[in-house]
């Protein structure tokens, strides 16, 4: 059982069968993508019990039980998450494919503490890859949606 | 880039980990632990375990405690633990600092310091720390349980004293008392890659002269090491940038680098005199 | 009127990206995914291929009737060479296509594959260009008689004299090694057979209609029984350019089983055997008469462009290009040059944003700083005396260069960047033995080029014009089908604005349908810094065309003349006065009420555009600090003066810019392909294909002229490869700038700690 975004998956899959290859596959969950397939390029971080992790690096079976967050859960309905109105405003996305990584690296270390200075936001910001931007709009970004969310909490 | 097929086994205690990797280590049973190593390998089938024991649902492995004068780190503490000091002290700032270097956030979410001491990369931070602290590695295989001193510990690039059916179960690292130093500085391609040379020194300045120094390097040589000889270069002298420099170029005399694509022989001397007399010079800051 | 362009209005594209709503070729389920099983060596004789027993497993033999890739060149001096979907009888390069196997899921494909046991008798590897044409050299494709696939050489009538009477000769000699673009999708395809015997093909792709008729002529079927989809593409910078021989296999297959197959390419795959690129070696020799004014140029391009030619584009695209536009800038009038492309044992090299132009404008960045320090000048003076300032600008080679600013747009570079300032503190840094640089690079782009300049490569294939189907439905809303293919430039928001300009409605109420060869015409996708030029041009003409038609019709309901409507925002109105009808009622009324206008039925407009081309123009100021311990280069800061006409939306296009930057700087100083001598490749992780983070890239200045030229009817240039074409020059010359006190000097790129070093220690001895 995978508790996703708040909805139970009942999912059967291989012992091998990464957490990312099965949101995608099993519980049609498309959302997260897959980049490299070895925790470099971080396109597929979700957040697992709070914290972002690499779905790649992480079996399903792992993650049975615990709370698990995509990009599809990330907006309230036709309310997107300030890092969604951000990442539009400051054009931190260009074809998108990296994005959901970003998105849900940076609400799970915006989430704990909106308060994160410049030098964390690099050093976070840096833990994805991203080929179209040059990164610097997705730092703007980061840094605009952290403001709404420290008003917001 | 799919693992090979592998039988996945939660284990709720130690023993019970034991137990499995006495069972299943001889025909390619394996510690998870955070995986974050491990893992890309299996992607890559560089590693094709046929049996995973999962002990990240083991109770109470994944806090450090202070016992007995000793940092007492068991198997699943992540890196992202030390981001906040895990106690007060010289240590606790010393490993907050040396967590920054490992890999990036998510990595450190659910890689384990233990993980990467049995992982045993050269390349990696938490093995220099080990022995520049002489730190104390347990091990438990189904015959009980031994003690192994970080200087006998790391044998080779990716290669440890730990036997195939051992768990490395904690690691422990001696506490330091109010007024000891620490300098640490690595160098790597990108924030965040494998270190191409690490530096650690650490001491206590009494009388205005430098006592009980320590000094271990990484990334350089298939093992991360103490270096007494160039430690004693230290002792008794007061820290300044005309010692620092000459410590740094015995250190890079000292050594025989390994070689990359990337990393000639002599750049990596290079990078690891760089990065020595900048550890030293912090731990001065 | 312009309400729309101008204005960094926010992207259409982004709403559904940022859900996680964006529809990409992997995220399609398959009946049956394949794996492709590689040789393990470079260079082999192909004895036997072992599947285990049971599996499905597809070779050479089995592709009865499928043609190989062939692309054509109509030159003499060109070796057209073949690349068989499967190997045929031999290997080519580590990564080679030998068998596909299918299973019910990737990971139990890879299983099979694994099991595949492959004799290959190995031979000796032709790894680079000097063992590639030495006198002995095996050749990489039988029956050529060496392994030279294209040979081009000319000289100016007036090159000879003109190079005796030179002040004096400089030389160059640039390495660029083998890139890769990387986009963060690897390559994918997904093809589904439905029962009508017809293919639907999604795939990670920059040119649709290309790649279906590509496929249709290698398996030899009717064109209209394949369906090409590109859908959300996840960058492609040239890799998802050229045809994929996996593609075509994929299509095969599905037809063969009669199913959905899918293929995804993982990371390892796609550094081993996606294109490659940049393998170049280019020598140029200035002669500069006495005022330092560049008189005639030399040039020697030598590209080792792998086992493969890429379709359409050929295995002399690289090549060839540096051939032609090698000048750059300058104003030289007299030019040889000698541009070879040499095949090896090394995995296809193809376009990769900015093709060869990184590595000439390297080139001749860093003759003109060597020049100028021969001449005791200034960079930035030399620049000065070379620069193009008349135009139109006709080339040695033939290239017409449109009105432009090569000038003005490094004054206003030079103007914010303060480089006596900067030289001051360069001065003072260098007491405290901390070693700073400044470096320019100057370059223009050829974009938005039609087919004419592709005929005049003589490709089999000329790619160049598009076409736009532009309709008004009765609710008023435009749909502009579109033959060029986006994939993250952001055109469904910049077409929009032209064409919402053009009409006088929202942009909101306009939509740009691509990537489908059902739903769009034939047209030649995106690539070449081409879309907004070209498409742009075709959706402003048909637009125009509607607007002229919607005047028309409003001019019988409002009861005026035909010249007195004015069409804005959505409403259209007899000047002057307060009649006025919505548009979307003039677009029912065409519809449904059509027996009242002298029109045909409807509201649509087809529009084609081919230009000539233009070219944009920019400075790129890169300012290092270089940590002479352990080699590494930090980038203090970054300035981009861009000329690309018109700016359509400003916020797209600086981040066209920015990205490209960083592709630039990833060149100059991180990112590289590695093979070793027995033809290994080396570079198959991320951990070792050093693509920058955010870490590694430096904020950027960015500033714009605005310099119109009539060689693109919407006022836009191309620039979506300038910042790749630029930033490798200006950081490379900033180090060499930040050296200057060794004596050392470091002409190749990517400028990695391991070279600075070594050309460290080269100065010292």
């Amino acid at each position: 059982m995978l508790h996703v975004n708040g909805v139970d998956h009942l999912v059967c899959v291989e012992a091998r069968r990464s957490l990312a290859d099965t949101l995608r596959q099993d519980c049609g969950l498309t959302g997260t993508h897959v980049g490299c397939e070895h925790g470099v390029c971080g396109s597929c971080t979700v957040i697992v019990d709070g914290v972002a992790v690499r779905a790649c690096l992480m079996f399903a079976v792992q993650a049975q039980g615990l709370p698990i967050r995509t990009v599809e859960g990330l907006a309230c309905g036709d309310i997107l998450h300030p890092l969604q109105e951000a990442f539009i405003a400051h054009h931190g996305l260009q074809c998108g494919f990296c994005t959901p990584g970003f998105l849900m690296l940076a609400a799970a270390a915006l989430e704990q503490d909106a308060w994160l200075d410049d030098a964390a936001i690099l050093d976070l910001v840096s833990s994805n890859l991203c080929r179209c931007t040059g990164y610097q709009t997705i730092l703007a970004a980061v840094k605009a949606a952290a403001i709404v969310m420290r008003e917001e909490a | 880039m799919k693992p090979s097929s592998f039988t996945h086994h939660e284990v709720g205690s130690i023993d019970e980990a034991v137990a499995a990797l006495a069972r299943f280590s001889a025909e390619g049973g394996r510690i998870l632990a955070g995986g974050q190593s491990l893992v890309p390998m299996m992607a890559f089938r560089l590693a094709q375990p046929t049996h995973l024991i999962d002990i990240n649902r083991i109770p109470g492995l994944d806090r450090p405690r202070l016992e007995a004068g000793e940092l007492v780190i068991p198997a699943c503490v992540r890196h992202a633990g030390f981001h906040q000091q895990v106690i007060p002290g010289p240590l606790g700032d010393m490993l907050a600092t040396v967590v920054r270097h490992i890999a990036h956030v998510p990595i450190r979410n659910r890689g384990t310091f233990c993980g990467s001491i049995a992982h045993a990369d050269p390349s990696a931070e938490w093995p220099v720390v080990l022995v520049a602290l002489d730190g104390v590695v347990v091990a438990r295989g189904v015959a009980g349980t031994r003690e192994i001193p970080a200087a006998a510990f790391f044998q080779g690039i990716m290669t440890t004293a730990l036997a195939e059916h051992e768990m490395l179960t904690e690691i422990r690292l001696p506490n330091a008392a109010a007024g000891q130093r620490y300098g640490f500085c690595e160098h790597a391609r990108r924030a965040g890659d494998y270190a191409q040379a690490i530096a650690l020194a650490g001491w206590r300045i009494s009388e205005g002269v430098i006592r009980q120094a320590r000094l271990a390097i990484g990334g350089v040589e298939p093992t991360p090491r103490r270096l007494p000889a160039v430690e004693a270069l230290l002792d008794g002298h007061a820290p300044n940038d005309a010692l620092f420099s000459e410590v740094a170029d015995a250190v890079a005399h000292c050594v025989t680098p390994m070689e990359d694509p990337q990393v000639s022989a002599s750049l990596r001397r290079d990078l690891l005199r760089a990065t020595t007399r900048r550890a030293l010079q912090r731990a001065c800051a | 009127m312009t309400t729309w362009v101008g204005r960094s209005i926010r992207r259409f594209e982004d709403p559904a990206l940022v859900r996680g709503q964006g529809r990409f070729t992997a995220d399609l389920p398959a009946a049956r995914w394949v794996r492709f099983v590689r040789s393990p060596v470079a260079s082999g004789l192909v004895e036997r291929i072992t599947p285990p027993a049971g599996s499905v497993c597809i070779t050479h033999a089995d592709l009865v009737g499928v043609r190989p890739i062939k692309p054509m060149l109509d030159r003499f001096d060109y070796v057209p060479i073949e690349q068989p979907l499967l190997a045929k009888a031999c290997v080519r390069y580590v990564g080679d296509l030998v068998a596909a196997v299918l299973g019910t899921t990737a990971a139990d494909a890879e299983d099979i594959a694994d099991q595949v046991l492959l004799d290959i008798t190995a031979l000796q590897p032709v790894m680079d260009t000097p063992s590639a044409l030495a006198e002995d050299a095996p050749v990489v494709h039988a029956g050529m008689s060496d392994n030279i696939v294209v040979r081009a050489q000319m000289c100016t009538p007036g090159h000879a004299q003109a190079w005796a009477a030179a002040d004096r000769i400089i030389d160059c000699d640039i390495r660029s090694h083998r890139q890769s673009g990387q986009p963060i999708e690897a390559r994918a395809a997904h093809a589904a057979w439905d029962s009508s015997g017809r293919v639907t093909l999604t795939c990670t792709a920059q040119m649709p209609h290309l790649m279906r008729t590509a496929i249709a002529d290698l398996l030899d079927m009717p064109e209209a029984d394949l369906r090409v989809v590109a859908p959300d593409v996840g960058g492609g910078f040239g890799q998802k350019m050229s045809l994929a021989p996996e593609y075509a296999l994929v299509v095969w297959l599905a037809r063969k089983f009669r199913t959905s197959i899918a293929w995804v390419e993982d990371r390892r795959e796609n550094l081993m055997a996606s294109f490659h690129s940049r393998d170049l070696a280019i020598s140029v020799q200035g002669a500069f008469d006495a005022q330092a004014r560049l008189v005639a140029l030399s040039g020697d391009v030598l590209a080792n462009v792998g086992a493969y030619a890429p379709y359409p584009n050929t295995a002399a695209v690289e090549p060839l290009m540096s051939f032609a536009e090698l000048p750059g800038p300058y104003a030289v009038a007299e030019y040889a040059c000698l541009a070879r492309g040499v095949v090896t044992n090394t995995c296809a090299s193809a376009p990769y944003r900015g093709v060869s132009r990184p590595a000439l404008t390297l080139a001749m960045e860093r003759l003109m700083d060597k020049a100028a320090r021969s001449f005791g000048l200034l960079p930035e003076e030399i620049r000065r005396r070379n620069l193009v300032q008349q135009f139109p600008h006709t080339s040695p080679t033939g290239l017409i260069y449109d009105t432009a600013s090569y000038r003005e747009t490094m004054e206003l570079a030079l103007r914010v960047a303060d480089l006596t300032r900067f030289r001051q503190r360069q001065v003072t840094a260098r007491v405290e033995k901390r070693y700073l640089g400044v470096g320019i690079a100057t370059f223009c782009e050829r974009t938005g080029y039609g087919s004419p300049a592709f005929a005049a490569r003589g490709m089999g294939v000329t790619p160049g014009w598009e076409t736009v189907q532009l309709a008004m439905d009765p609710s008023g809303f435009v749909e502009a089908r579109i033959g060029a293919s986006p994939h993250g430039q952001g055109l469904r928001t910049t077409l929009a604005q032209i064409i919402a300009d053009a009409v006088g409605i929202v942009p909101e109420r306009v939509r740009i349908i691509h990537g489908d060869t059902d739903r769009t015409p034939y047209g030649w996708g995106t690539f070449a810094s081409r879309s907004l030029v070209i498409s742009g041009g075709a959706c402003l003409i048909a637009a125009q065309q509607l607007h002229t038609r919607l005047c028309r019709v409003a001019s019988i309901m409002l009861e005026a003349a035909e010249a007195d409507i004015e069409l804005r925002d959505g409403i259209a109105r007899v000047a002057g006065t307060d009649r006025t009808i919505a548009i979307a009622d003039i677009a029912r009324a065409s519809y449904h009420g059509a027996h009242r206008f002298a029109e045909s039925p409807g509201l649509q407009e087809t529009a084609s555009y081919d230009p000539l081309g233009t070219f944009s123009n920019a400075t790129h100021i890169a300012f290092v600090d270089v940590d002479v311990e352990t080699c590494a280069v930090r980038i203090e800061r970054f300035i981009v003066a861009e000329d690309a006409g018109r700016l359509i939306n400003p916020m797209i296009v600086d981040g066209q810019i920015r990205g490209g930057v960083a592709q630039g700087i990833a060149n100059a100083l991180y990112e590289e392909i590695v093979y070793d001598e027995h033809g290994d490749i080396l570079t198959t992780t991320l951990a070792d294909f050093l693509m920058p983070t955010a870490h590694e890239i430096p904020p950027l200045e960015i500033h714009h002229l605005e310099t119109l030229s009539d060689a693109s009817i919407i006022g836009a240039k191309g620039l979506g490869e300038g910042g790749t074409i630029g930033a490798p020059a200006a950081v490379l010359n900033a180090i060499n700038d930040a050296l200057q006190p060794f004596g050392a000097e470091l002409d190749a790129m990517p400028a990695t700690p391991l070279r600075i070093h070594d050309a460290l220690r080269a100065a010292r001895t």
